[in-house]
């Protein structure tokens, strides 16, 4: 199966694996196949090697240390063992958790959990219509109670930078563990644990074109942060966690920041570039397109877009060579919108007409512009059919329309 | 989600699109859903004095079932007499389009679109 006349256009779902990073892994599939753990022949000494050179790779992107680094199957386990496993350990001492009502799945899922079965008392923090939090207000929720503040470094959805070195600043004054969820960060922003002060990081393989299946977390050693392990076992990974890690998906991480590390200021430019080119190509035709989240606290790479009067899923149908993903979760089991653009105050209305495009490493200029002529063609179209461009285009007030929800 | 070829049709090519004057007494409107819900239709009947409807259009603010399932009514209202058009049922719509579950209240939403723009045009023609 080709896709062979679609363009890509959902890098924050999921990348390529970048084929310099393919490269990097293949031997170690079936050539340098040996047990990283085996400590007494050359077989699990190559791929021991291979890991600890990933390692490095990996902390030098966020500068750590690389013992403070360990491997999991990607952010969502990062994620999932930052939260619980410091809950785990320190839980006895303080039970109340901060984080944000916009954050992924997995996050207010771990948190969920922990206010379900383990008494602790979660804070989740409004945000302001840009997306990112008040920092007064994240201030004024820690307590002497208070064992962590969660928030993630760039949203998955609508691509917003939250202010992390504030956020570290204030929780190192209060005592407070700082963690990031920064599966769409690596690469995008400059991250520095010391700097932001931050204690746990969660880091995903796939969104920086590396394979599926990989991640990490930073946990900081200066000064120790101790977590539990949640899965039992081997030991591994310094005890927290265990599984024999596999050396070809963890040198694939480690490759893909070290390509980061080198080129992500000239990629950052070639995307903001095609992000231009893409959201003024739009607006030149149509009118009432909207961004959602702030214009200038994001990452180049996500457009979240409101088109006006036109239904999201209606859109991705028209444009459907072009692979973006629908801000309304319509296309999903669920029919309401997306909980994220609701946090940010995004009219019920408006939040339906919401698609998310997403560059990345390899789209061209061409992609940009066969994407433009496309979603302008269809806007165009499927505003003429719509009732509610009609009425607006005549001066109809539509928020004055007493409608029958059904 | 993989959608029914008459559903892609009906999406990609709609027919009867447009507006009537909403103010002649020959015409019934039916404005139904809400933009909150992701899904609004507009459907106009223009009827003869024999009681049959001559023309109808429509104009949809919804996914691609939503505006297939507009689209057929307005095929099949056409050359109908009003009762004989209130009785078409969203089940009917549904199994033409073979919406999925889930697109089921888009069929919901057209009977109700055509039910909206008869009583209305009854309405406007009360003796």
């Amino acid at each position: 199966m080709q896709n062979v006349n679609n363009i890509y256009f959902d890098y924050q779902a999921t990348t390529p694996v970048d084929p310099r990073v393919l490269e990097k892994m293949i031997p170690y599939f079936s050539d340098i196949y040996g047990n990283p753990h085996s400590r007494n022949h050359s077989f699990g000494w190559f791929a021991e090697e291979a890991v600890e050179v990933a390692r490095e790779n990996v902390a030098k992107i966020i500068g750590a240390n690389p013992k403070e680094i360990i491997f999991t199957s990607g952010a969502t386990e990062s994620n999932n063992l930052a939260i619980k496993g410091l809950a785990e350990f320190y839980g006895d001492k303080k039970n109340h958790i901060i984080t944000c009502v916009t954050e992924h799945k997995c996050v207010l899922e771990s948190c969920r959990y922990l206010s379900e079965k383990k008494d602790f008392d979660i804070t989740y923090l409004p945000v302001k219509p840009d997306g990112l939090i008040d920092l007064n207000v994240l201030e004024s929720h820690i307590s002497e109670k208070t064992l962590m503040v969660s928030i993630m470094g760039v949203h998955n959805e609508i691509g917003v930078i939250q202010p992390l070195k504030e956020i570290g600043k204030i929780c190192r004054d209060k005592g407070v563990f700082f963690h990031s969820d920064c599966a769409q960060a690596i690469g995008k922003i400059e991250l520095d644990v010391e700097e932001m002060n931050l204690d746990l990081m969660s880091i995903s393989g796939h969104k920086i074109y590396a394979p599926k299946g990989v991640g990490a977390l930073y946990i900081r050693r200066k000064p120790r942060v101790r977590i539990s392990a949640i899965m039992s076992g081997g030991g591994q990974e310094r005890g927290m966690r265990s599984g024999t890690l596999s050396p070809a998906l963890c040198v694939g991480l480690g490759e893909a920041c070290n390509i980061y590390s080198k080129e992500m200021k000239k990629e950052n430019e070639k995307i903001t570039k095609l992000k231009n080119r893409l959201l003024n190509g739009i607006r030149n035709s149509c009118s009432d397109i909207y961004l959602n989240g702030s214009e200038t606290h994001r990452v180049p790479g996500n457009l979240n877009l409101s088109f006006a009067y036109i239904e999201g899923e209606s859109l991705m149908m028209g444009i459907k060579n072009l692979a973006v993903s629908s801000g309304s979760a319509c296309t999903s089991a669920s029919l309401e919108p997306s909980y994220v653009l609701k946090a940010l105050g995004v009219e019920e209305e408006l939040a339906h007409t919401s698609l998310r495009i997403g560059l990345g490493r390899f789209t061209t200029e061409n992609d940009v512009d066969s994407a433009v002529k496309q979603i302008v063609s269809e806007v165009k179209r499927l505003r003429s059919l719509s009732p509610l461009w009609e009425m607006a285009q005549e001066g109809v007030d539509l928020s004055k329309i007493k409608w029958a929800s059904h | 989600m993989a959608y029914s070829k008459k559903l892609i049709d009906h999406y990609e090519n709609p027919r009867n699109v447009g507006s009537m004057d909403k103010e002649s007494k020959e015409v019934g409107t039916g404005l139904v859903g809400a933009p909150a819900c992701g899904d609004v239709m507009k459907l106009q009947i223009k009827v003869n004095d024999s009681g049959i409807i001559e023309d109808a259009k429509f104009k949809t603010f919804g996914c691609g079932s939503a505006i297939a399932s507009s689209s057929l009514i307005t095929e099949w209202v056409k050359g109908k007499k009003i009762d004989q058009a209130s009785e078409i049922k969203n089940t009917e719509i549904a199994n033409h389009l073979a919406l999925p579950p889930v697109k089921i209240h888009c069929s919901v939403l057209a009977e109700d679109a055509i039910k909206a723009a008869i009583a209305d045009y009854k309405d406007k023609n009360k003796k």
